[in-house]
C-alpha cells in the first residue's frame, strides 16, 4: 500500500447500515427483510439500558409520544410507555373508556386534536383492523401500531422473533409453529410476514374452525394435528383463545378445546428438547397451556416481556429519525 | 460523496510508535495502572482501547478493565445527520466510581462526541477523572474540549477528512488526510 498513490473510496468514513426512512410502523406486511433486521439488531443495541442502575438515556428528550388505547391492554401499553420513559420521550394517554370517542367523536377528530398537540409519534391500538392506516393518513406523527383488529401486531411480532434470534442465534431456517386462534390473530398475522420474509418455516395449528381455509396462499404449512405442529418445531407460539373476538361458536368448550389443542407437560415430551415455548399474553393457564408447561424450562415467556421492551424502544427511536 | 486520499500521515510502524507512546504517557501520567480503566468510543476509540490495553499488559504485566460506549443515543443531531450510524451498543461491565477513566477515540474534531461520550459516561457512575486520549487531533473544536494524549496534532481544512484505519476493521493500520471530491 505504500507506493500507491490516491485511492479513491466510494463509501463515506461514518459506517452506516440500511436508512430508516418510514415515518410509521403499521405491519410487518410492508416492511422489507433489512428493515426488519435493522430493528432487530437496534434492539439489541438498546436492550443494555435496561440492565444500567440509570435506566434512562436522553435520546427522545423533547419529543411528545401519545399512547392512544381504543381497546383494552395491559402489558403492550405498559411496555411502549415504559421504553417511552426509558428514552426521555414525554408520554400521554389517551384510552378509549375515558375520551370522547365515548361521547361520539370520530377517529379522524380525535387524531386531528391529538395532532394539534405538536406530538411526534402516536401509539394506538384500535378494534378495527386498518385504523393506524388511516391515522397515518390524516395525521403528521408517525403512527405506531400497537394492534388493529384482527389484522397485526408489528411490535409483539418483533419482540417474538427477538426471542427466538436471541435463543437460537439465528431465524433463518427455524421451524416456528402457531398453535391456537389463528383466524383472529393479529399477533399470528404479524409473525407469519415477518417469520417468511426472514427465511423461518412457518407451521399453523388450531381447530379447523379457527384457520384461514387459504392460509397457506401466505406462504406457511397448516395442520389440524397438534403433534405434527410440535414435533420438529425450534419454537411454538401459543395464542390465546381470542374469546372477545368470537360471536358464534367455534369449537364446543374451552375444555374440549384444551383437550384437543392445550400443550401440556406429555405433549411437549413429542417435541424437541431445547423447543422454546412462547405466549403472547395473557394466557389461559388450564386452556392454550399447562401451568406446568408455562413455568417449565422451555418458556421463554417473561423473556418475551422484558425483550418487547427493548423492540419497542428500537421501534421509537428509528421513527424519531425520520422527518 | 467520494473521498480522495491526499497524504498519509502515519503509516503501519507509526501507528505502532504512536500507540506505544500514549501508553508510556498514560502509565506516567496515572503512576501506574491502580483504578485504571480504559473506555473506548466505537468503533475506532474501541479498537484502539484495546491496542492500548494490549500494551499495558506488555510494559506492565497487568491488564486493566476496558469498556466501549456506543454514543448514538446521546447524539445532538437525532433526525439531522443524513447518515444513520450502526448502533454497535455499549458494554460496560463494571463499575467507574472513584476509578480513573482514560476515555479514547480514534479523531477528535468538534468535541461533540466526546461531550456526548461524556454524558454517557455519568450515566454509568462518578469517576475520580477522565482524561482523554485520542489518535488524531485534527483542529475545529466546537465545544471546550481538550485531549489529554494526542497521537498527532493534523491541521485539516473543512472539506478534508482524516480516516484512522485500524486492522480490526479495515485490513491495514494508517492514517491519512483524505478531501471530499464532487
Amino acid at each position: 500500500m505504500n507506493g500507491e498513490k490516491a485511492t479513491v473510496m466510494e463509501e463515506p468514513l461514518v459506517e452506516t447500515n440500511v436508512n430508516w426512512t418510514r415515518k410509521d410502523l403499521l405491519g410487518l406486511k410492508d416492511l422489507s427483510r433489512e428493515e426488519i433486521e435493522l430493528i432487530l439488531k437496534t434492539a439489541e443495541s438498546l436492550k443494555e439500558v435496561s440492565t444500567r442502575s440509570i435506566k434512562k438515556v436522553p435520546t427522545l428528550r423533547g419529543k411528545t409520544v401519545v399512547n392512544f388505547f381504543v381497546e383494552p391492554s395491559t402489558r403492550t401499553r405498559a411496555s411502549f410507555e415504559l421504553a417511552e420513559k426509558r428514552l426521555s420521550a414525554d408520554s400521554l394517554n389517551f384510552s378509549g373508556s375515558s375520551s370522547s370517542i365515548m361521547k361520539g367523536e370520530t377517529l379522524k377528530d380525535t387524531a386531528k386534536n391529538i395532532e394539534a398537540l405538536q406530538v411526534d409519534l402516536i401509539v394506538i391500538r384500535h378494534p378495527s383492523s386498518g385504523a393506524p392506516h388511516r391515522l397515518a393518513e390524516y395525521v403528521k406523527p408517525g403512527i405506531v401500531n400497537a394492534g388493529d383488529g384482527t389484522n397485526e401486531h408489528p411490535t409483539q411480532a418483533l419482540l417474538d422473533m427477538f426471542t427466538l434470534k436471541e435463543k437460537k442465534g439465528k431465524i433463518e431456517g427455524m421451524k416456528v409453529s402457531f398453535i391456537g386462534d389463528i383466524l383472529h390473530s393479529r399477533v399470528a398475522r404479524s409473525n407469519i410476514w415477518g417469520l417468511t420474509k426472514l427465511g423461518a418455516k412457518v407451521t399453523v395449528c388450531g381447530p379447523k374452525t379457527l384457520i384461514p381455509y387459504d392460509i397457506e396462499k401466505l406462504g406457511v404449512h397448516k395442520t389440524y394435528n397438534v403433534e405434527e405442529a410440535v414435533k420438529d418445531a425450534d419454537a411454538i407460539n401459543l395464542l390465546r383463545i381470542q374469546l372477545e373476538r368470537q360471536n358464534e361458536p367455534f369449537f364446543p368448550s374451552l375444555g374440549e378445546y384444551a383437550m384437543g389443542f392445550g400443550i401440556d407437560a406429555k405433549m411437549l415430551q413429542k417435541a424437541k428438547k431445547d423447543v422454546i415455548i412462547m405466549h403472547p399474553g395473557p394466557a389461559n393457564r388450564g386452556v392454550e397451556l399447562t401451568s406446568e408447561v408455562a413455568d417449565g424450562p422451555n418458556s421463554v415467556i417473561l423473556e418475551q416481556v422484558t425483550n418487547g421492551l427493548a423492540v419497542r424502544m428500537a421501534v421509537l427511536y428509528l421513527l424519531s429519525l425520520v422527518r | 460523496m467520494k473521498l480522495q486520499e491526499v497524504k498519509k500521515i502515519l503509516d503501519e510502524q507509526g501507528v505502532e510508535r504512536t500507540i506505544t507512546r500514549i501508553t508510556h504517557e498514560i502509565l506516567e501520567k496515572n503512576k501506574g495502572t491502580e483504578h485504571l480503566i480504559l473506555i473506548g468510543i466505537e468503533r475506532g476509540g474501541a479498537i484502539l482501547a484495546e491496542r492500548f490495553r494490549s500494551k499495558i499488559r506488555e510494559i506492565e504485566n497487568v491488564t486493566v478493565p476496558k469498556g466501549s460506549l456506543d454514543i448514538t443515543l446521546y447524539r445532538d443531531d437525532l433526525g439531522e445527520s443524513n447518515s444513520q450510524p450502526l448502533m454497535r451498543g455499549t458494554h460496560m461491565e463494571f463499575d467507574i466510581t472513584g476509578k480513573k477513566v482514560i476515555l479514547v477515540d480514534d479523531v477528535l474534531y468538534t468535541g461533540r462526541t466526546v461531550r456526548s461520550a461524556l454524558d454517557a459516561l455519568i450515566d454509568f457512575g462518578r469517576p475520580k477523572w477522565v482524561q482523554l486520549a485520542v489518535m488524531v487531533d485534527r483542529g475545529h473544536r466546537e465545544l471546550p474540549i481538550r485531549a489529554d494524549y494526542v497521537g498527532k496534532n493534523i491541521p485539516t481544512a473543512l472539506d478534508e477528512e482524516v480516516a484512522v484505519r485500524l486492522k480490526e476493521k479495515d485490513g491495514l493500520d494508517e492514517v491519512c488526510i483524505m478531501r471530499k471530491t464532487g
